[in-house]
């Protein structure tokens, strides 16, 4: 029984963005190191956080505190994170080839949308992890969920919000980097906000016990509707259009590749 | 061999355009044909028609790559001049797109050699480690044995059972330094057991600490795992599994074996030596000897007379692999049969742009290497075709075996986008008592020639003064295509380990990476473990960064272990009780 929770909830909250990593991150050794550095970059703006968190200590009990100032932090790095990888960009583009006599531009570094995705994708594996990896090393125990009067849909509302972030922090990726791109500063203060709001929103989980599990709807769905609308946002800015999804659809050479 | 060496001095080695490939397969069949050193290595001409049948008979019956074959060899017959010159144009051109000076292109070329250290040697370590780390984590938190200390070892006198703080930081500080001096020794007696060329006892003792590690050590891993999923087992199945194992790691790290196994093998036992530091290191002493490790990883890669920097360097000018013995090498030491080729590649890499003639045999290491290399992707096909070579070493009959493997360079080169800049790791330590043999290594790009070799360079030098432009760029050229391959002399003679400059890391560095998972998993956290692994990541980059750019050889564990030990130590002191919070109460960040 706890086996079976632990990799449902497993499958539920990596299984997609595991798809992602193994057909779009791991065959391109770049695309692993920008992965892992930006989440590493997510790790120190995790621990600022909580520093700032542990260091205020009459606000340590109030979560939202630690939040508001997380989700803010996150931004910030994620901005950090953009100018690392612009200024890289030279480097990068040295790196990536394999051959002194290849002059063709690496799509890598032609197409900037792929590096988005792909410190996004990073950011939101890493936040996704630490949220849920404790939470998954628990159920494979001995199971005691429910016996303080929690509620009985705890792991399952965890791995989808889980989930969630991690594509929701892919989408902001690819959208955050063409906006500052193009100094569009309304839709990174978008990204910002929409973060905010779903975590805040999450702060509503609070209240799930026992009897009240239809809370955790009031925050995974607007979640999910925010993620579609990012998710197709992303999509767009990246270059996305109908026509690219018929292609996909059909089968034709490329398809796993918007340009 | 000598005549050979010398006359190859003087010729003139090319790139990698096909002609060059065939005139390698002559030097190959002539090599092969006559002993010694005959005069048919004098000019590549007389060679080529017997190169010609011999190429095609072994071409269709051996390699697919039949058609780039006949287009090519008629390139074979042309004459030094004939066919050097057209190539020197072609390079010309394509090295030299806007008219610049030599000395900026020098300079610029330079930078793109740095950077040319790819993202894919940091994968190439990246796998191997996260694979060393995940043996490491998994086996913490599956058994028990490893994390419950009652015994110690015998360099760590004091156990810290006092509650007091002080005490334990003075006993474990003094335990780490205990443990450091044990390092040191070793380390100190290794270099001058090294540099008076004592190698038997060196490789004495590296089998007899693998011997330990491979029967006793997974004798102690198995049971353990057998104990903690309760399965029953008989005395007679363990033995003979545990003989098995250990035999085959023997074959494999010491002698020959897959290539994937022989890696599986190193990484294994880095982690069984990793286990073992943690199970019999006092908590706190663990640490401040992972702490201890930084400076002293520092101390002796980079001060002058530091001992890892100094076994380097002895190595370098030896011009061989540091120990062949336990070497993690991420897909790059292969054997070769190139009957005393390097010699003339190195020759011909000298000689470059003399235009007195073609035999440079040195396109043709590197087309022999990249038939290697193209496979190694996969690193045991890579194997087999190293397995039908030294069945061909065995039978003696390397004349056929070296041709086909010209006549597949071809197919190879006209394949196209050869991957010039492979790496080799081929550090080494012995994992017991010298965990400390590492560092990560880049070998120097510019090799000194080895001193047969060095005796017919002054002979080249004026000619090379005299078209110091050309000779600047091409050696710029041929380094970047060449000179990332090493021939290290092996003791057979005829055949040599090529080796591709590149990184190497040794498995002390995978010993202490396991070690600082392992006690940051011991706790139960998987935050502070994921964090960790991250930061040992990126600092493995840092390094290899920094290793691209000062190109010499650098310790690997400073900074990975410094990112590592400070994640673990934030993490587990401040993250954690924060995301603990957040994820009970299902708060999202």
């Amino acid at each position: 029984m706890t086996l079976m929770e632990f990799f449902g909830c497993t499958f539920i909250s990596f299984g997609p963005p595991f798809a992602l990593f193994l057909f779009t991150i791991a065959r391109d050794p770049m695309r692993i190191i920008v992965l892992i550095a930006s989440a590493f970059f997510w790790l120190i703006a995790l621990l600022l956080s909580s520093i700032l968190w542990y260091a205020v200590v009459p606000l340590r009990e109030t979560l939202a505190f630690g939040l508001v100032f997380s989700v803010l932090i996150q931004e910030a790095f994620r901005f950090l994170f953009y100018k690392t990888i612009r200024l890289a960009d030279e480097g990068l583009l040295k790196v990536t080839q394999q051959n002194e006599d290849q002059h063709v531009t690496p799509k890598d570094i032609s197409n900037k949308n792929i590096m988005a995705y792909v410190s996004g994708l990073g950011f939101g594996l890493i936040a996704g992890a630490f949220s849920m990896i404790n939470l998954l090393a628990d159920m494979s125990g001995p199971g005691t969920i429910g016996i303080l009067g929690d509620s009985k849909f705890f792991f399952w509302a965890s791995a989808f919000m889980t989930l969630c972030f991690i594509l929701l922090h892919t989408a902001w990726g690819v959208i955050f980097f063409a906006a500052l791109d193009n100094k569009n500063y309304i839709r990174v203060a978008l990204v910002v906000a929409a973060h905010m709001l779903i975590s805040c929103l999450t702060l509503l989980n609070q209240q799930s016990d026992f009897s009240n599990s239809a809370i955790y709807l009031s925050n995974i769905i607007p979640a999910y509707i925010i993620l579609i609308i990012s998710g197709c946002a992303a999509f767009i800015t990246a270059g996305g259009s109908l026509n690219n999804i018929k292609a996909a659809l059909v089968c034709q050479k490329g398809r796993y590749q918007i340009d | 061999m000598s005549s050979h060496s010398k006359t190859s001095g003087a010729v003139f080695a090319t790139d990698d355009s096909p002609t060059e490939r065939t005139s390698l397969m002559s030097s190959f069949v002539n090599e092969a044909a006559r002993d010694g050193g005959s005069t048919s290595v004098f000019g590549p001409v007389p060679s080529s028609p017997n190169t010609n049948r011999i190429t095609t008979i072994e071409d269709g019956s051996a390699t697919p790559a039949i058609p780039e074959t006949s287009v090519i060899i008629p390139n074979a017959n042309n004459t030094g001049q004939v066919s050097g010159a057209p190539r020197d144009s072609h390079r010309r051109r394509r090295r030299n797109p806007s008219q610049r000076s030599a000395h900026q292109q020098q300079e610029e070329e330079e930078d793109e050699e740095t950077l040319l250290y790819g993202a894919k040697h940091v994968i190439m370590l990246f796998v191997p480690v996260t694979l060393c780390m995940a043996v490491v984590v998994a086996t913490i938190s599956t058994v028990n044995y490893y994390t419950d200390t009652g015994t110690y070892l015998i360099y760590t006198p004091f156990h810290d059972k006092t509650d007091n703080t002080g005490t334990k930081i003075w006993q474990s500080l003094a335990n780490s330094l205990i443990m450091l001096g044990g390092i040191v020794v070793m380390t100190i007696v290794l270099l001058l057991l090294y540099k008076y060329k004592c190698y038997k006892i060196i490789h004495g003792w590296l089998v007899l600490s693998s011997v330990m590690l491979l029967f006793f050590f997974s004798y102690i891993y198995m049971e353990q795992i057998l104990r903690s999923y309760n399965t029953p087992i008989d005395y007679i199945t363990v033995a003979i599994i545990m003989w098995n194992f250990g035999v085959g790691g023997m074959f494999c790290i010491h002698w020959k074996g897959p290539l994937l196994l022989q890696q599986a093998y190193l990484i294994m036992v880095s982690s069984l030596v990793a286990l073992m530091f943690i199970k019999y290191l006092p908590d706190w002493t663990a640490w401040t000897v992972l702490g201890v490790m930084v400076v002293w990883d520092l101390v002796a890669v980079l001060c002058p007379k530091g001992p890892l920097r100094m076994l380097v360097e002895t190595a370098q000018t030896r011009n061989e692999p540091i120990f062949p013995a336990l070497i993690y090498s991420s897909t790059m030491v292969w054997l070769i049969t190139m009957a005393d080729d390097e010699s003339s590649s190195k020759k011909g890499k000298r000689g470059t742009s003399q235009g007195t003639g073609v035999s440079g045999t040195s396109g043709g290491a590197r087309g022999a290497s990249e038939i290697h290399e193209s496979d190694d992707e996969g690193g045991f096909r890579e194997h087999l075709s190293n397995g039908t070579n030294r069945a061909n070493e065995l039978t003696a009959s390397s004349d056929s075996q070296t041709a086909r493997r010209a006549v597949q360079a071809l197919g190879e080169m006209s394949h196209g986008n050869p991957n010039p800049h492979r790496h080799i790791a081929g550090s080494s330590s012995d994992p017991v008592q010298n965990p400390t043999e590492t560092s990560a290594v880049v070998p120097k790009k510019k090799k000194t020639p080895k001193p047969r070799q060095r005796a017919a360079a002054p002979q080249e030098n004026s000619a090379e003064e005299d078209e110091e432009n050309n000779i600047v760029r091409f050696q710029k050229f041929e380094r970047k295509h060449i000179c990332n391959y090493y021939l290290f002399p092996k003791l057979l003679t005829h055949h040599f380990i090529l080796f591709a400059g590149g990184v190497k890391l040794g498995l002390g560095d995978f010993i202490f990476y396991g070690v600082l998972v392992g006690k940051a998993s011991s706790k139960g956290d998987w935050n502070t473990t994921l964090a960790c692994f991250v930061a040992i990541l990126i600092g493995l980059c840092c390094t290899l960064l920094l290793l691209a750019i000062f190109r010499k050889a650098l310790p690997a564990l400073p900074i990975s272990l410094t990112f590592g030990l400070v994640f673990n130590f934030a993490t587990s002191a401040l993250v954690r009780p924060f995301m603990d919070s957040l994820a009970s109460e299902q708060v999202y960040i």
